[in-house]
């Protein structure tokens, strides 16, 4: 809806002003064509810009598979560390509980990205965040 | 009766042993020449004909080739077309094994994990030698945000460590889960089937529950299979775009 619109105020405006500026909105609304054929040519919803690394292109069901191992996956690769130092440097119990504590930090925010609470890459610059 | 069992690897041929351990040819790999074989005729037997207008089989074969390509190129950009190769084959390999594996009597490779631990580990590692192959120390800044207080930094730069490290372990447990869970589902259904039906008449007449169970489950298995592919594959994709732009 919103690309309708913009391209009409395009057209609106060059109604008023100079011819060299059809071509202009010509190419707008060109752009809105391309933008909705790729659109329509997932299931989701394609993203042409490289480096975005956005999870909407995944369907939902394909999210909702990721969603149910990331926080597992965090916890356990977490007590699997926590596991491994205790054995090396043998302070038993202590390992363990920071590495689960901070893996289940590590698991939680693998889930934030995934459903894209948080931006999925932290060195984005604000406005490309989600 | 017992639901596991179609999970054994059951050796074929023998080699020989080195170190202690046996070499052989098991069913498993059996399965995986199987889906090879089917995926080089989908794609160079089907395409051979190069016909303008394909055919079915081509048709196929272009669509698959058409979906990885897409998916790769919206999500790591034409850069990460390189890493093509490697995408489609673990998209295919792991299609055409889960598909196989949805007929009776068959071994489902990706069951094991095993399997799937190799198959994630290849992304990770590609993933991490070519992000410090392309980018050196600076793909390290992967692990440290920006706009962060310096007194917490330290901790959340080894949050993130324990997250990127995390990625292969969901990446082949969501595989390997999904793959075995449904198996074994479906074999317990078809086996109340089987049980109920030996009880005579009101038997096979319950039996019939269990019996629409087992078809429904195919269903949802044959979208689980298609499916876990495609997201082994789009998340091939992100985690390559992170060896390409690391935080740009």
């Amino acid at each position: 809806m919103a690309d309708k619109k913009q391209a009409d105020d395009a057209r609106d405006r060059n109604g008023r002003d100079q011819p060299s500026a059809e071509e202009a909105a010509l190419s707008a609304r060109l752009r809105d064509l391309g933008k909705q054929l790729g659109r329509h040519q997932f299931d989701g919803p394609s993203d042409s810009e490289p480096g975005q690394r956005s999870t909407t292109d995944a369907s939902a069901m394909a999210r909702g598979f990721r969603l149910s191992t990331e926080l597992v996956a965090g916890v356990l690769v977490g007590a699997g560390i926590g596991w491994l130092i205790d054995r090396w440097v043998g302070t038993t119990p202590l390992g363990m509980i920071v590495f689960l504590l901070l893996g289940f930090a590590a698991g939680v925010l693998n889930v934030m990205r995934v459903a894209g609470v948080v931006a999925t890459n932290t060195l984005d610059p604000p406005d490309k965040r989600q | 009766m017992d639901p596991i069992h179609q999970f054994q690897i059951q050796n074929l041929l023998t080699f020989g042993h080195i170190g202690g351990y046996e070499i052989a040819f098991t069913n498993s790999a059996l399965f995986m020449l199987i889906a090879l074989a089917v995926i080089a005729a989908l794609t160079i037997g089907a395409t051979s004909s190069r016909a303008l207008v394909p055919g079915r089989m081509q048709s196929v074969a272009e669509m698959s080739y058409e979906f990885v390509a897409d998916t790769l190129r919206s999500s790591a950009g034409s850069e990460g077309m390189k890493f093509f190769p490697l995408v489609f084959s673990l998209f295919m390999f792991i299609l055409v094994v889960n598909m196989i594996g949805l007929i009776p009597y068959t071994f489902t490779v990706t069951s094991h994990i095993i399997i799937t631990v190799s198959l994630a580990l290849v992304v990770f590692l590609t993933v991490v030698v070519y992000g410090l192959y392309k980018h050196g120390l600076h793909f390290l800044k992967l692990f440290v945000p920006s706009g962060i207080p310096i007194y917490i930094l330290p901790l959340v730069t080894f949050i993130e460590v324990l997250s990127f490290l995390s990625r292969p372990v969901s990446h082949s447990v969501r595989l390997f889960a999904n793959m075995l869970a449904g198996h074994i589902t479906l074999k317990v259904f078809g086996g109340f089937v089987v049980m109920l039906g030996s009880l005579g008449f009101l038997g096979s007449l319950g039996a019939i529950l269990p019996l629409g169970m087992t078809v429904a489950l195919t269903a949802l298995e044959l979208l689980v299979a298609v499916l876990q592919a495609y997201v082994f594959a789009i998340l091939t994709c992100i985690y390559i775009n992170d060896a390409i732009h690391p935080g740009h």
